[in-house]
């Protein structure tokens, strides 16, 4: 009777919030390519990790599919030419994270027919563990999900450990974004076969792909794709921020908690990004590398908002010209609202870890000032929607005394995952998850000088 | 006299116990006191009183307290102490019979110029009034994402109230009032200040690594790395280091006005005795008063 209801049980996680969702802009949009821009920033680190080191010149002239960077030891991967054309310079650029990075601009040939002439074909079913890895990174795959963590470096099961299940994560919890339900309704095949490699390269004996209830016919067209032998199930999971995040998403469909300031691996579990499964079906047999993605650009009043496939590299300000996004809009966030990045510069480029573009034209609720921060009311709403089971009130009230070590010693700070649900719910706007952001990168800074 | 129905024989009983109570605990204290003693040497009470009890740790001790057990231990001079009054200082050297010793005094320096008039906005930070904050946004509003966020975070930390924020959003460091503890140091996320001694005067106000109008596109008085100043300095005083005028201080005896004469920018300065910043003769004048508005540039 117990199994039976497990089986029925709908996959959920405790606290979280329910945002409005706002993907019905753009769920419905087919993915489309956009136009090349004239000139393309291609940051050298859009990973976490080492930065690539550039291996082209000023005046150079590239090819689409090319490398123009190469990966600078294990934790690092290649950078790919984007597009054909013409290395113009190799500075600091602008990037959505504040400081300045060290980025290769391309000015694009016009005329190019733009076709990827580099690769290096190979059947990654006779690869063995090693060489697998060593072509996922030649790849230059990053986690497309918005980590950018290298993906060979995810995929090879550290020595002394092994993983039992591969979790694929279709949630796509944040508000806006569509780009991943419609790789998972457009590119199922490609998907299945990034599962299969991935389940290869990791001997994971099962593969489950986790989506939520509101993407059910992206499920739908993964089962109609699944060959019968494979290992893979399809399973549906509540909808609910942030059931996105691995933790949250492990938690609904397994049941199982990851140890606190642990890895998933520590518990025989893989997870990945559906985005990075389904680039790694694609690229991984033809030896390509990552030189493009899916981004969503949507927002409000946005005419022609949908789901466009861009050459990483491509400025933003382009994007909102060739969507007729025109100056008066009040914010540009790269990323999701909930933990994407307010552009501080429209001249910040798209990079593999950016999966929507919302632009928000009309002046919102903020004022002259910012939002009026009042003082905490001790409601706890904070306390009940935060899914890490943290006490966000509390450390907010030591972070405004800067604080900073006690909040990660006796209120596990790094537990805290920066998904925003304590200042979403906040009736008195303080800004908690950017207090945490600080704390963390105080603390950061105190241990690299200790 | 005594009322006699006080003294009841409960009344004596319970005297008694008192009594013996406090008898059997001064006996446990005098034991504890025998046998448990920590001797303490005098005269870090002594020393100590005589120091200012600001803990900034600015003579590199984790407080006053500790400072004054290693004067005692001679592992320091009472000179290193740079907040106590100069007297206080001659005094315990005194006392103790040690050298004074003399620590230079240093100050924190901002190394921007790029206040609100002449430093150019890309885009309008409004959230958390944090310097901190803002850097966590984007870097700030500021085009320059190398220089001075002035909101204000150093004025908050600093203990002492040397640092105040001027007209134009930078924050301006009392010399008579830093103590070089630090905290500004450790507070700034542009890592914008920088303790000196105050004999280093010729000082680069600018942390900006772009080159000529690239840097000046962002901010007016940023250096643009022409190197004039490289060329009319003593060789190896200035270099330019990732595009940026970096002056090696171990040669600090060689520096003088000339090097910052040609500037074009008034991004080297010359600090002169006076606390006043000295630019040089051909740098641009800043006519500009207000706050520049934003550009979407």
């Amino acid at each position: 009777m117990l199994a039976l209801f497990e089986k029925f049980r709908k996959g959920r996680f405790s606290h979280g919030i329910h945002p409005r969702y706002h993907k019905d802009a753009t769920r419905g949009k087919a993915i489309q390519r956009l136009a090349f821009p004239p000139r393309l920033i291609v940051p050298v680190a859009q990973h976490i990790g080492a930065p690539a080191k550039p291996v082209v010149n000023v005046g150079q002239e590239v090819l689409r599919g090319q490398i123009i960077a190469e990966a600078d030891g294990f934790m690092s991967v290649p950078v790919h030419a984007p597009a054909t054309g013409v290395v113009s310079s190799i500075g600091l650029m602008p990037s959505a994270a504040g400081p300045k990075v060290l980025s290769i601009v391309i000015d694009v040939y016009k005329a190019s027919s733009q076709y990827v002439l580099y690769g290096n074909p190979v059947e990654p079913e006779t690869l063995d563990h090693d060489e697998l890895i060593q072509r996922v990174q030649a790849t230059g795959m990053a986690g497309l999900g918005g980590a950018a963590f290298p993906s060979h470096v995810k995929l090879r099961i550290p020595h002394g450990k092994t993983a039992h299940t591969l979790v694929v994560n279709g949630c796509e919890c944040e508000p806006y974004l569509t780009c991943d339900h419609r790789v998972m309704l457009e590119q199922p095949q490609d998907l299945l076969q990034g599962i299969r490699y991935a389940l290869h390269i990791t001997g994971a004996k099962r593969a489950i792909v986790g989506i939520e209830d509101n993407k059910a016919d992206a499920a739908t067209a993964i089962k109609a794709a699944l060959k019968p032998d494979d290992p893979i199930t399809v399973k549906l999971v509540e909808t609910k921020y942030p059931q996105g995040a691995e933790k949250m998403l492990l938690k609904s469909l397994l049941g199982v908690e990851v140890p606190a300031g642990g890895l998933p691996i520590d518990i025989g579990i893989v997870v990945n990004n559906v985005g990075t499964l389904a680039q790694l079906g694609k690229l991984l047999p033809k030896g390509e590398g990552l030189i493009e993605r899916v981004v969503t650009v949507t927002g409000t009043n946005v005419a022609k908002a949908g789901n466009y496939l861009m050459p990483i590299g491509t400025p933003v300000r382009f994007i909102l010209e060739q969507l007729g996004i025109t100056a008066d809009h009040e914010k540009v966030i790269l990323g999701g609202p909930m933990m994407g990045m307010s552009l501080p510069s429209l001249d910040v480029p798209i990079t593999k870890g950016t999966s929507g573009l919302l632009v928000f034209q009309e002046r919102t609720f903020i004022g002259e000032q910012g939002e009026t921060v009042f003082p905490c009311i001790k409601c706890s709403r904070c306390v009940d929607a935060c899914p890490m089971h943290l006490n966000p009130a509390q450390m907010g009230w030591l972070a405004g005394k800067r604080h900073y070590a006690e909040m990660e010693s006796d209120f596990h700070l790094n537990s805290c995952f920066e998904c925003g649900c304590c200042s979403f719910v906040c009736p008195s706007n303080i800004p908690l998850v950017q207090y945490f952001r600080i704390a963390k990168a105080v603390n950061r800074e105190q241990k690299g000088k200790a | 006299m005594i009322d006699a129905s006080i003294l009841s024989a409960d009344t004596v009983v319970a005297l008694g116990y008192m009594l013996a109570l406090g008898v059997s605990l001064a006996v446990i204290l005098a034991i504890a006191n025998r046998f448990l003693f920590v001797y303490e040497d005098p005269r870090i009470d002594e020393v100590d009183s005589a120091l200012p009890h600001a803990n900034c740790g600015a003579c590199g001790q984790a407080g006053c307290r500790v400072f004054a057990e290693k004067l005692i231990a001679g592992e320091a001079q009472p000179g290193q102490c740079t907040v106590n009054a100069p007297a206080n200082n001659v005094a315990i050297a005194e006392f103790l019979g040690v050298d004074l010793g003399n620590q230079e005094k240093r100050v924190a320096r901002l190394a921007c110029a790029g206040g609100n008039h002449v430093a150019y906005n890309r885009a309008k930070y409004a959230g958390l009034h944090s310097c901190r904050g803002a850097a966590m946004v984007g870097g700030g509003g500021k085009t320059c994402t190398w220089g001075c966020l002035g909101m204000a975070d150093c004025a908050d930390v600093c203990e002492f109230g040397a640092i105040s924020m001027d007209k134009n959003g930078l924050p301006v460091v009392n010399a008579d009032k830093c103590t070089a503890c630090g905290d500004c140091v450790d507070v700034c996320p542009k890592q914008l200040f920088e303790l000196h001694p105050v004999s280093h005067q010729l000082w680069v106000a600018c942390k900006n690594l772009h080159h000529g109008a690239e840097a000046e596109a962002e901010c007016e008085v940023a250096c643009n790395a022409c190197e004039r100043c490289v060329n009319d300095s003593p060789e190896g005083l200035i270099t330019i280091r990732d595009n940026l005028a970096t002056i090696d201080y171990s040669k600090n005896s060689l520096a003088s006005r000339v090097s910052i004469q040609r500037c074009p920018t008034g991004a080297i300065v010359w600090l002169n005795r006076k606390g006043e910043t000295e630019k040089g003769s051909k740098a641009k004048p800043v006519i500009r008063k207000k706050a520049l508005p934003v550009s979407h540039a």
